[in-house]
C-alpha cells in the first residue's frame, strides 16, 4: 500500500511522453553524441576557439533533453522544476566561481588579463 | 460561535492513557516529538561538554605563560570545542526544534519520512560519540574545527587524531542531509489545508531555507572530506603540494560549505525569535513578507560570500573586492530583520518572560556581532583582524549571543508545549542574567585583545603585551557562564517532572501548535486544521481581546482521546533506523585501521556495509503503517 | 463576531482518520528524490570543479590527452584516455535511459490491452528492466576495463593529480551507477515476485529519476573530461 500516496482527486501525469517521443529523443541523443565525438577527431574544429563552446552547448542540449523528456520535468508540477533548477544554478555558479578563483577562467578586459 | 480559538472537542473524563516510557520505546520511536526531545537532551549534553572544553582553555589563558595544559592538549581542546559546539550542540538543538515544531506549525501529523527522521537522530548520536570519545585517550582531533589541509594530511598530522575528525564529520553529514530531504518534503507537501507558503509561521520558513542550505552545502564538504580521506587512507594527492596540489583547494571547498553553515546556525534562532517576540508583544510580526524574503535572500547570497574567510591568502584584488562586496550586501537583509523585530516590539504590550528576555537579548547581541562582522568584510581591515581574537569575539557574539540565546528563547517558550510543564521563571531569570553578563564579560574584552594582536589558537601568551586584563576578564566571564548554564540544567531537570503544569496556549500565541494539548497527543491534531490566516488563534478585529490564553485549570479534567478511538492510523515504531545507523558507523570505523591493518579494515567495512544494507532492505520492505 | 481566521477542522474526508493529506497532491517520495538530485548536483559539481582545477597541473604524467616521457626512466606513456571506448560506453548509458523510460511506461500501462506483438514487447516491464540493468552493467564493464587498462598503463589513483581526481570523479559516478543497478534488480525481484502494478509506478519512477540523473552527470563528465583537452 503506498502509504505516501497523494490524496485522491489530483490530476497529474495526464500528459505523458509517448513511445514516439522516447525513441526520437534516443535517436537525437545518439546523433548529438556522434557529432561531439566526430568533432574531437576533426582538427580544424578541435583546435579552433569554437570547440569548447560548441561542446558545452551540445552537452547542455543533451542534458536538458534528458531532463525535460526522460525525467519528464517538462510534464510535471512546477515544484519539481524549482527543486531541480535552483540547486543546478547554484552548482553551476559555484563551479564557475571556483574556476575563476583558481585562474582556470579569466575575463580579459582590455590589456588586463 | 467560537470567536477566538476553536475549543478542542474533548469530553470531560479523567485521563486514562498511560504513556510507554520504556527504553525500547525510545530506541524505536518514529514520533517527531520524541525525536525532538532526544535531540534536545543530546545537544544540551554536548553543549556542556563543549563548554567544559572552553573552560579548560580559558583557565589556561587566564594568566600569561599558563602551565595548566600542554600545547597539544590545547590544540585538541579548541578543535573539539569548535566541532562540538557547531556540529553537536547548535545544529542538533536547531534540529530539536525542526522536529518538534515543523509538523505542528504546518498542521501535520508527523514528518514525511518518520523512520528516516529517527535515522538522522541515531546517526548524529553515534557520530557525535565517535568524534568525542577519543579525547579521553588524548587522541582527539587537533587540527582545528575547520581541518585545513595540508596541515590535516598525513604528512603533517600523522597520528590517528584527524582520522576521527575526517570520518566523524562525514558521518554527521549523512544525518543532516537525510533530515534536510525529510523536512523539505514535509514543508512542501504536508501543509494543512489553507496553509499557503505565505501563511506559514516564520520559524518554519527559516527552517525551510536552512534545509536547502544543508542540502546544497553539505555535499561540498562531503567532497572535501572524501579528498582528505582518500589522501589519508589511500595515498591520493588532492592536498599533496609536492605533487602539484593547490594549498587553497581545501580552504575554498571548506568555506563554500562553511559559510552557508553559519547561516544554518543562525536562521533557526532567528525563526524562534520571530515566534517569541510577537507573542510577548501581543502584536503581529512587523513586515512578515520582508522577513520571509530576507531569509531567502540570506540563504541565496550565503553561497556567494565564502572567500571572505580567505582575505589573507593572496587571492588578488579582484577576488577580494568581489567577495567584500557580496559580504557587505548580505548585511542588508540581515539588518532588515533587526529593524523588523524592533518594529514588532514598538507599541506592543511587552511581557518580559525569560523567553522574551533571551529573544530581545539576541537582537542586541547579534547586532554587536554583526557590526564586527561588517568590519571583517573590508579586506584591509580583515588583514589586521583575521586570526586574532577580534574574530573570536565576532563569532561568539553571533553564535552565543545570537544562536544560543535564540535557542534558549525557544527552549523556555516551547518547553511547556513539549512537556506540559513550565520551566521555572525564577531559575530562568538566573540563567538569563548570568548568561547575558557572562557572555559579554567573556567575549567583549576579546575585541580589545584581538586588536592588540593576540593570535587565535595559541595556548599561551607572554606578559607585557597588554593582554593580561582582557584574558582575565574573559576567564571570569566563562565562570559566570558556567554558573548560568548550571541554572539551566537544574531548571530542566526539576521542571521535567515537577514544573508547574501548562495548558495548550499559556502564552497566548497565534499559531496552530498552540491549539492542541500540552504535551500533544501522539497524533498531534484530532482533525487537521483549516488555516485561514497567518495568525489562526488571534482575533485581529478591533476592540476584541486578541487571544484567549488558556489555563491549566480549565483544561486539566479533559480526556484526550487515543489515536485508535479517533480512527487515526499511527506509524509503527521501528528498530531498523537505529540498526542501519549502527551498521554505517561500523563501516566507517573500519577506515580507522586502514593503515595499521588493512585486511582487518576491509573486513570491518564489509561487515558494516552488509549490515546496513541488509537493515535498510528490511526497513524499506516493512510498511510504515498497518493497512487501513 | 465570527472568527474568520480561527482554524476549523477540515470538512473533507481526507483530514479525518487515515487519509493522508498533501498540500500539493504530490507523492512525498517524488519530492524527496528531486531534492536529493538537487543535492547531488552540488556533490558532482564539487568533484568536477576539482578535476577541472587540477587539469594540466600535474607535474608528472601520465596525462589524459598528451604523451609523456618520464625524465628519469625514459619510459614513454601514451595519452591515457581512450575516446572510442568511452564513446561506446556513453552510448550504452544513453540507451539504458531509453530502456528505463520504457520500463516505467510498461508498469504504468500494465493493464492497457495489448493488441500486437510489438505492444506486448513494449509493455513488458521485466524486459525493459532487464535491459536497463544489463546496459548499466555493460557501462560498468566498460569502466572496469578502462580502469584496469589505465592502471596497467601506469596511471593509478596515487600517481598524480590527474589520477587522483580522475579516478575519484569517475569512481563516484560508477558507484552511483552500481547503486542504481542494485536498486533496479530489486525492482525486478519485486516484479517477479508479485508483479509491478500501476500503483507501484511511483517507486519505479523514483528509481528512473535517479537513473536518468546518473546518466545526465555522465553527459557532463564525458564532455568535460574526455572531449575537452
Amino acid at each position: 500500500m503506498a502509504d505516501n500516496a497523494p490524496a485522491a482527486g489530483h490530476a497529474h501525469e495526464d500528459h505523458h511522453p509517448t513511445w514516439s517521443i522516447y525513441w526520437k529523443v534516443a535517436l537525437f541523443l545518439t546523433i548529438v553524441t556522434a557529432i561531439e565525438v566526430s568533432a574531437y577527431y576533426i582538427p580544424a574544429w578541435e583546435t579552433s576557439w569554437v570547440y569548447v563552446p560548441s561542446m558545452l552547448i551540445m552537452s547542455a542540449i543533451k542534458f536538458v533533453v534528458v531532463v525535460y523528456y526522460y525525467m519528464h520535468l517538462g510534464y510535471d508540477h512546477k515544484v519539481f522544476q524549482a527543486l531541480f533548477t535552483g540547486p543546478l544554478i547554484i552548482a553551476i555558479l559555484t563551479l564557475i566561481g571556483l574556476l575563476f578563483l583558481f585562474s582556470k577562467l579569466a575575463i580579459r578586459i582590455g590589456l588586463l588579463a | 460561535m467560537a470567536t477566538i480559538a476553536a475549543s478542542p472537542t474533548y469530553t470531560t473524563e479523567a485521563r486514562t492513557e498511560a504513556v510507554d516510557n520504556s527504553v525500547w520505546s525510545w530506541l524505536t520511536t518514529v514520533d517527531h516529538k520524541r525525536i525532538g526531545a532526544l535531540y534536545l537532551v543530546s545537544a544540551l549534553l554536548f553543549f556542556v561538554v563543549g563548554g567544559l572544553e572552553a573552560s579548560i582553555m580559558r583557565a589556561q589563558l587566564m594568566r600569561p605563560n599558563g602551565n595548566l595544559i600542554s600545547a597539544e592538549m590545547y590544540n585538541q581542546l579548541f578543535t573539539m570545542h569548535g566541532t562540538t559546539m557547531v556540529f553537536l550542540a547548535i545544529m542538533p538543538m536547531s534540529a530539536a526544534f525542526f522536529n518538534l515544531l515543523i509538523p505542528l506549525q504546518i498542521g501535520a501529523r508527523d514528518v514525511a519520512f518518520p523512520r528516516l527522521n529517527a535515522f538522522s537522530y541515531w546517526v548524529y548520536l553515534l557520530g557525535g560519540l565517535f568524534i568525542s570519545f577519543p579525547i579521553f585517550f588524548g587522541a582527539a582531533p587537533d587540527g582545528g574545527w575547520f581541518g585545513y589541509a595540508p596541515l590535516s594530511t598525513k604528512a603533517y598530522s600523522p597520528q590517528i587524531n584527524m582520522d576521527f575528525w575526517v570520518i566523524g564529520l562525514q558521518i554527521l553529514g549523512i544525518s543532516s542531509l537525510a533530515a534536510a530531504f525529510n523536512f523539505i518534503t514535509t514543508i512542501i507537501n504536508m501543509r494543512a489545508p489553507g496553509m499557503s507558503l505565505m501563511r506559514m509561521p516564520i520559524f518554519t520558513w527559516m527552517s525551510f531555507v536552512v534545509q536547502f542550505l544543508v542540502a546544497l552545502a553539505f555535499p561540498v564538504i562531503t567532497a572535501a572530506l572524501v579528498f582528505l580521506q582518500f589522501d589519508r587512507f589511500f595515498g591520493t594527492n588532492f592536498y599533496t603540494v609536492a605533487k602539484g596540489a593547490d594549498p587553497l583547494l581545501w580552504q575554498h571547498l571548506f568555506w563554500v560549505f562553511g559559510h552557508p553553515e553559519v547561516y544554518i546556525l543562525i536562521l533557526p534562532a532567528f525563526g524562534l525569535v520571530s515566534e517569541v517576540l510577537p507573542t510577548f508583544s501581543k502584536k503581529p510580526l512587523f513586515g512578515y513578507p520582508v522577513m520571509v524574503y530576507s531569509g531567502i535572500l540570506i540563504g541565496f547570497l550565503g553561497f556567494g560570500v565564502w572567500a571572505h574567510h580567505m582575505f589573507s591568502v593572496g587571492m588578488g584584488p579582484i577576488a577580494d573586492a568581489v567577495f567584500s562586496l557580496t559580504t557587505m550586501l548580505i548585511a542588508i537583509p540581515t539588518g532588515v530583520k533587526i529593524f523588523n523585530w524592533i518594529a514588532t516590539m514598538w507599541g506592543g504590550q511587552l511581557r518580559f518572560t525569560v523567553a522574551m528576555k533571551f529573544a530581545v537579548a539576541l537582537v542586541g547581541m547579534f547586532t554587536i556581532g554583526g557590526i564586527s562582522g561588517v568590519m571583517h568584510a573590508s579586506p584591509p581591515n580583515d588583514l589586521q583582524q583575521t586570526d586574532t581574537y577580534f574574530v573570536v569575539a565576532h563569532f561568539h557574539y553571533v553564535l552565543f549571543g545570537g544562536s544560543m540565546f535564540g535557542l534558549f528563547a525557544g527552549v523556555y517558550y516551547y518547553f511547556p508545549k513539549l512537556t506540559g510543564r513550565f520551566l521555572s521563571e525564577k531559575l530562568g531569570n538566573w540563567h538569563f542574567w548570568l548568561s547575558l553578563l557572562g557572555m559579554n564579560l567573556t567575549f567583549f574584552p576579546m575585541h580589545f585583545s584581538g586588536l592588540l594582536g593576540m593570535p587565535r589558537r595559541v595556548y599561551r601568551y607572554d606578559a607585557g603585551q597588554g593582554l593580561e586584563l582582557f584574558n582575565l576578564l574573559s576567564t571570569i566571564g566563562t565562570l559566570v557562564l558556567v554558573i548560568g548554564t548550571t541554572f539551566l540544567l537544574i531548571n530542566l531537570i526539576k521542571s521535567w517532572r515537577h514544573g508547574e503544569r501548562a495548558s495548550s496556549n499559556p502564552w497566548g500565541a497565534a499559531t496552530v501548535e498552540w491549539a492542541i494539548p500540552s504535551p500533544p497527543p501522539d497524533y498531534n491534531f484530532a482533525e487537521l486544521p483549516q488555516i485561514k490566516s497567518r495568525y489562526p488563534l488571534w482575533n485581529m478585529k478591533e476592540n476584541e481581546p486578541l487571544v484567549h490564553e488558556t489555563t491549566y485549570a480549565e483544561e486539566k479534567d479533559r480526556r484526550i482521546p487515543t489515536a485508535k478511538e479517533l480512527g487515526i492510523v499511527m506509524p509503527n515504531p521501528s528498530i531498523w533506523p537505529l540498526i542501519t545507523a549502527t551498521g554505517m558507523l561500523v563501516m566507517f570505523c573500519g577506515l580507522l585501521f586502514m593503515e595499521s591493518n588493512t585486511p582487518l579494515a576491509i573486513g570491518i567495512m564489509l561487515v558494516g556495509t552488509l549490515g546496513w544494507i541488509a537493515s535498510l532492505y528490511t526497513w524499506l520492505l516493512t510498511p510504515l503503517e498497518d493497512h487501513h | 463576531m465570527t472568527a474568520s481566521t480561527a482554524p476549523t477542522p477540515a470538512a473533507d474526508a481526507h483530514a479525518h482518520g487515515g487519509g493522508h493529506h498533501t498540500s500539493l497532491g504530490l507523492d512525498n517520495r517524488k519530492v524527496a528524490i528531486w531534492t536529493f538530485i538537487g543535492s547531488e548536483c552540488m556533490l558532482f559539481a564539487s568533484l568536477i570543479s576539482t578535476y577541472l582545477i587540477y587539469k594540466g597541473r600535474s607535474p608528472q604524467g601520465p596525462f589524459p590527452h598528451e604523451s609523456w616521457t618520464n625524465p628519469t626512466t625514459g619510459e614513454v606513456f601514451k595519452p591515457i584516455l581512450n575516446i572510442p571506448i568511452t564513446s561506446a560506453s556513453t552510448f550504452v548509458l544513453l540507451m539504458s535511459s531509453l530502456a528505463m523510460v520504457l520500463a516505467l511506461a510498461a508498469v504504468q500501462n500494465r493493464h492497457v490491452p495489448k493488441h500486437s506483438a510489438w505492444d506486448r514487447i513494449l509493455g513488458s516491464s521485466k524486459l525493459w528492466l532487464w535491459t536497463t540493468c544489463l546496459l548499466g552493467i555493460g557501462f560498468l564493464g566498460f569502466q572496469a576495463y578502462e580502469f584496469t587498462s589505465f592502471i596497467h598503463e601506469g596511471l593509478t589513483i596515487r600517481t598524480n593529480l590527474f589520477g587522483s581526481s580522475f579516478f575519484t570523479l569517475t569512481g563516484f559516478h560508477g558507484a552511483h551507477v552500481t547503486a542504481g543497478v542494485i536498486w533496479l534488480f530489486t525492482l525486478l525481484a519485486i516484479d517477479y515476485r508479485r508483479g509491478l502494478e500501476p500503483s507501484d509506478a511511483t517507486i519505479v519512477d523514483i528509481a528512473a529519476l535517479y537513473w536518468h540523473f546518473v546518466d545526465v552527470v555522465w553527459i557532463a563528465i564525458f564532455t568535460l573530461v574526455y572531449l575537452i583537452k
